[in-house]
């Protein structure tokens, strides 16, 4: 140790050491400098940033859903209403391995595979920092429990109480009503994000689709105090969502039902509407579709099977269904002949059967041709033709009119046009004219074109929505209307603005409206005169009918059956059969029900439609009349 | 004694009052005061931090009590004894290190706590935080200073092994704090500064090997600190948070138990390593000069007491220990406020915790012995 110490030099050391100290001391103060500095930065120069910053991080608007405005039937009944659902949602900012809580979920409740893609999908998508995301709709009481009791170990999870549409009916008004669906990512694109901010759900068709705007009502917003955590500690300001304007449609549950349940299980459409107004009283396509299931979520199964079905369950065959009107036209092209000058009450033709057009080979047959015997109804005036349904009679009557004419005058009736008042995308049909086969098929008009167009055939297609519309103009003596579902509401709504009347069918005299409405009485209740005189419907339905009904029946060809060929039911399939329709409107004298029944691939349209549209005419009209 | 040692040791022994009394129960009286200025306005800040959990509260005033009367302690025992012990502290703290390594507990990732029979499960890392500069002081105090390159290098390899130890567990911050408080004492011993200037320029060059060294979780770290908003809920969410907090505090702050950053749980490790950004928060500016304040009270003091010790050993172990405490607390802010990478030191004194509290204390405990014991 001495030797070591011999050559300590204690005052240099401590000269040294403080020399040191002080230097590191003031290093230290350098330091303390540059955090002040650092300090003064924050909390003084960025102040307000970070005042500002920590406000946003606490202060978060939310949006709140407005609640759907509800939809009521004439008689008051709810058609469309919102009920409360429990939702399982995840905030994933606050889920530390999504993978492991999707596997402890699965353990609690019921999750597919497909609840779990969608979940996925939603969280990559459009979505503000701690929102929820939904991962299962609709929890059953015992599954809300069962999360409850594990919710303290499962951070992020989420039990999200919602108001969800409600179709009481279900299947049965889901064309009329429509339904709702989920808002898309493409939606978001498109709507205006601030009204749709806390909005789930959008209309999809029908009254739901059309009053979208009046039925959604006014998003509110509550200003809270929000955690890290993304959960509510305080609501600082709200204000309230308006609800969404309830609406009352003219369909009457009951006659829709009725109507239902008169076709079965039949694939068809009825439309009743009330001629007065143009009120759709009852739309009903077959089959349809539980409007419950786009709500609630469907799996990919179900809707595969929906949208996969040669029965097309989701097509709404009352507005776009598009078919040949067959026979049920031929009022009209009477009615067009009367006032064109081509043809008088008082004259007649003689039906053979068959008709040729001069100097053609061609044979246009009457319905009523077999192979054995050439049919045909004898002597025919318009009020036979119309009430036996002479194809002969039209075949002649259409020839000697000027297609444009024709087709001009039909127009008048909706045909060929969209008159709905508020029930969106349905299809316009088609009656034919020169313009549109230069077009469509690059070719002129030929007469025999004109021969199958006085029948209902051809390139003539309608919609039962027009044919009802047709029903309801006869039955209305030329008065037009357009068809409609809103039967009133609390306040006007934003989507109806006044509609011009339409003018009423121009033309006809009251005498010549008065004679078709005659004729097709005689459709219906012309009986018991013997064979080949009865009313085409008599038998079916006009033998017990205590009221007064006017109808016309048609039948539309499917497949284009060869010349010389009958037509056999056993050899076509199922799908190529002809289509049944009835056209009809009661009491004939004063009009409070006009429908059109299509039953497809139903075979002759007085057999096979005209009972389903005698049964929703009862329906409609009998409790009525006993009250009278 | 030196000459001028007993002049001035001499109105104060012979005084009269708290501070003469203070003295002869070996406390400085303006580090006491510092002191509990520190902690009483911790005990505060922390009775907001925890949300007035009163049980998390007490528990911290417990800690605090046992570590001030650990440091009344270590302020009895005269220098001459620490010096003896110097050796066998080291040598079991190395063991205990070494043992971490071999059948060390992991937490998160890291083997850094040693779970004995019949002892709480502890960090012998903390221990090397004292036991490195007095080993590094008992090395130099009867060798030449300025030290030879030859006790230089015996100096460095004393403070490898541990600070090695504690970075493969792995625990960079510690293993930094560790070799920074040994190479504390080699400076001030006065290591020459061409080999200083030398030292640095060897590690600015090996500065970009070091970054492949790194762990993946430290790059990141580094980044963030660079960029907080590149991962604003991941890495960056805590750089981002207690900034928000410590800048919406502004000058006066939003008061005790109004900061909204740390009651709605923004502010991650509020009563922890984050604590500085409650006070910036609550109390603002005027807070965090306050506590800045006192920290360069005890810094200074200590430094102080340190050059005017006798003996070499006092000398270096009280100021290194005074600068191992100051860089604790800077490292601590400047982290939370975005200075430096985030590394796990506490608040000294402020953020709740045992470990740490005790370690800083006992080692204020050692400079106070080192001011109040005389003759060697």
């Amino acid at each position: 140790m001495s030797a070591r110490l011999a050559i300590k030099d204690d005052l240099r050391e401590r000269r040294v050491f403080a020399a040191r100290a002080a230097l590191l001391l003031m290093m230290a103060f350098v330091l303390v400098g540059v955090l002040v500095l650092r300090l003064v930065q924050l909390q003084i120069w960025e102040h307000e940033t970070y005042q500002t910053r920590s406000e946003q991080n606490r202060i978060q608007i939310q949006p709140l859903p407005p609640p759907r405005g509800l939809i009521y039937d004439r008689n008051g009944d709810l058609l469309a209403g919102n009920r409360p659902i429990s939702t399982l949602a995840v905030v994933k900012e606050r889920v530390p391995d999504m993978g492991a809580l999707l596997d402890e979920l699965a353990q609690l409740v019921e999750i597919t595979g497909e609840d779990v893609q969608r979940f996925r999908a939603r969280l990559d998508g459009t979505r503000r920092p701690f929102e929820p995301v939904a991962l299962k709709l609709s929890l059953s009481e015992e599954e809300q429990a069962r999360l409850a009791v594990n919710r303290y170990r499962l951070p992020g999870v989420e039990i999200l109480n919602e108001l969800v549409r409600y179709y009481p009916l279900g299947a049965m008004m889901a064309h009329a009503v429509g339904s709702v669906r989920r808002i898309t990512e493409d939606d978001l694109q498109r709507l205006d994000g601030v009204r749709y901010s806390a909005t789930r759900f959008i209309g999809r068709h029908g009254v739901e689709r059309f009053y979208e705007r009046s039925l959604h009502g006014e998003v509110g917003h509550q200003k809270v105090e929000i955690d890290a955590h993304g959960r509510v500690r305080q609501v600082l300001d709200t204000r309230r969502p308006v609800a969404g304007q309830s609406i009352t449609v003219h369909l009457d549950s009951r006659l829709q039902i009725a109507a239902a349940a008169a076709l079965g299980e039949r694939r068809g459409a009825v439309v009743a509407l009330d001629p007065r107004s143009g009120g759709v009283l009852a739309m009903v396509s077959q089959p349809a579709y539980d409007p419950n299931l786009f709500v609630t979520g469907i799996s990919s199964e179900q809707y595969q099977a929906l949208v996969g079905s040669r029965d097309t369950p989701l097509f709404n065959r009352a507005v776009n269904g598009q078919y040949a009107p067959g026979s049920t036209f031929k009022p009209v092209v009477g009615l067009a002949g009367l006032s064109l000058g081509v043809v008088s009450w008082d004259e007649q033709i003689i039906d053979h059967g068959s008709f040729r057009l001069p100097g053609q080979d061609r044979i246009y047959r009457d319905w009523s041709w077999t192979p054995g015997n050439s049919g045909g109804q004898g002597k025919v005036d318009l009020h036979r033709a119309i009430y036996r349904s002479s194809n002969v009679f039209f075949y002649d009557l259409a020839t000697r009119m000027e297609i444009d004419d024709l087709s001009a005058f039909a127009a008048q009736f909706g045909l060929g046009r969209r008159l709905a008042l508020d029930i969106p995308d349905t299809s316009p049909g088609l009656v034919p004219n020169r313009v549109w086969k230069r077009g469509a098929k690059g070719q002129p008009w030929f007469p025999g074109d004109s021969v199958n167009v006085g029948i209902g055939q051809g390139d003539m297609l309608v919609t039962p929505l027009q044919l009802a519309t047709v029903a309801a103009t006869i039955a209305n003596r030329g008065r037009v209307v357009r068809p409609r579902m809103l039967l009133a509401s609390d306040r006007p709504l934003v989507e109806v603005d006044d509609p011009q009347p339409l003018p009423p069918v121009a033309g006809p005299s009251p005498d010549d409206w008065e004679r078709v409405v005659d004729a097709m009485e005689a459709v219906v209740h012309r009986g018991n005169r013997g064979y080949g005189e009865n009313g085409t419907a008599w038998y079916h339905i006009g033998q017990d009918i205590s009221y007064r009904m006017a109808g016309k029946s048609g039948t539309a060809q499917v497949v284009e059956i060869r010349q010389g060929e009958a037509y056999d039911e056993e050899e076509l399939s199922e799908y190529q059969r002809k289509h049944a329709w009835f056209i009809a409107f009661a009491p004939a004298d004063d009009p409070l029900i006009a429908l059109a029944v299509l039953v497809e691939n139903g075979g002759g349209g007085s057999a096979v439609a005209g009972p389903v549209a005698r049964e929703v005419i009862d329906a409609y009209l009998l409790p009525q009349l006993a009250v009278r | 004694m030196s000459n001028q040692d007993f002049v001035r040791s001499l109105p104060k022994d012979a005084g009269f009052g708290a501070r003469a009394r203070l003295r002869q129960v070996h406390l400085d009286p303006l580090m006491l005061l510092a002191l509990l200025a520190v902690i009483g306005l911790g005990l505060v800040v922390l009775y907001s931090a925890v949300d007035r959990n009163a049980a998390l509260w007490l528990n911290q005033l417990s800690r605090l009590g046992l570590a001030l009367g650990l440091m009344v302690a270590a302020a009895q025992v005269h220098p001459r004894v620490y010096l003896r012990w110097t050796p066998f502290l080291y040598g079991g703290g190395l063991v205990l290190v070494g043992m971490v390594l071999v059948m060390g507990v992991s937490v998160n990732g890291s083997r850094r706590w040693l779970d004995l029979p019949g002892l709480p499960r502890f960090q012998p890392s903390e221990i090397m935080k004292v036991a490195v500069p007095l080993m590094v002081a008992w090395y130099f105090h009867d060798r030449p200073l300025p030290p030879r390159l030859k006790d230089v290098v015996v100096a460095l390899l004393i403070v490898a092994a541990p600070a090695g130890a504690i970075v493969v567990q792995p625990d960079l911050g510690t293993g930094i704090l560790v070799a920074g408080a040994g190479l504390a004492v080699v400076v001030l011993a006065g290591l020459y500064w061409k080999w200083i200037g030398l030292a640095a320029l060897a590690f600015a060059a090996a500065a970009p090997g070091l970054w492949y060294v790194l762990q993946d979780y430290q790059r990141r770290r580094i980044l963030t600190l660079f960029d907080p908003g590149s991962d604003p809920l991941g890495a960056g969410w805590n750089i981002i948070q207690s900034t928000t907090a410590i800048g919406s505090g502004g000058l006066y702050g939003k008061g005790l138990f109004q900061g909204t950053q740390s009651h709605l749980d923004f502010l991650p490790e509020s009563h922890t390593d984050f604590i500085i950004a409650v006070i910036g928060e609550e109390l603002g500016l005027v807070g965090m000069l306050t506590i800045l304040a006192l920290y360069m009270v005890l810094v200074t003091r200590g430094l102080y007491i340190a050059t005017q010790a006798t003996h070499t050993y006092e000398r270096l172990v009280s100021g290194a220990l005074s600068l191992t405490f100051f860089v604790y607390a800077f490292v601590n802010i400047a982290m939370v406020s975005g200075l430096v990478p985030v590394v796990g030191v506490p608040l000294p004194l402020v953020s709740y915790g045992g470990t740490s509290a005790i370690t800083l204390l006992a080692s204020i405990g050692i400079i106070m012995a080192v001011r109040t014991h005389k003759g060697w």
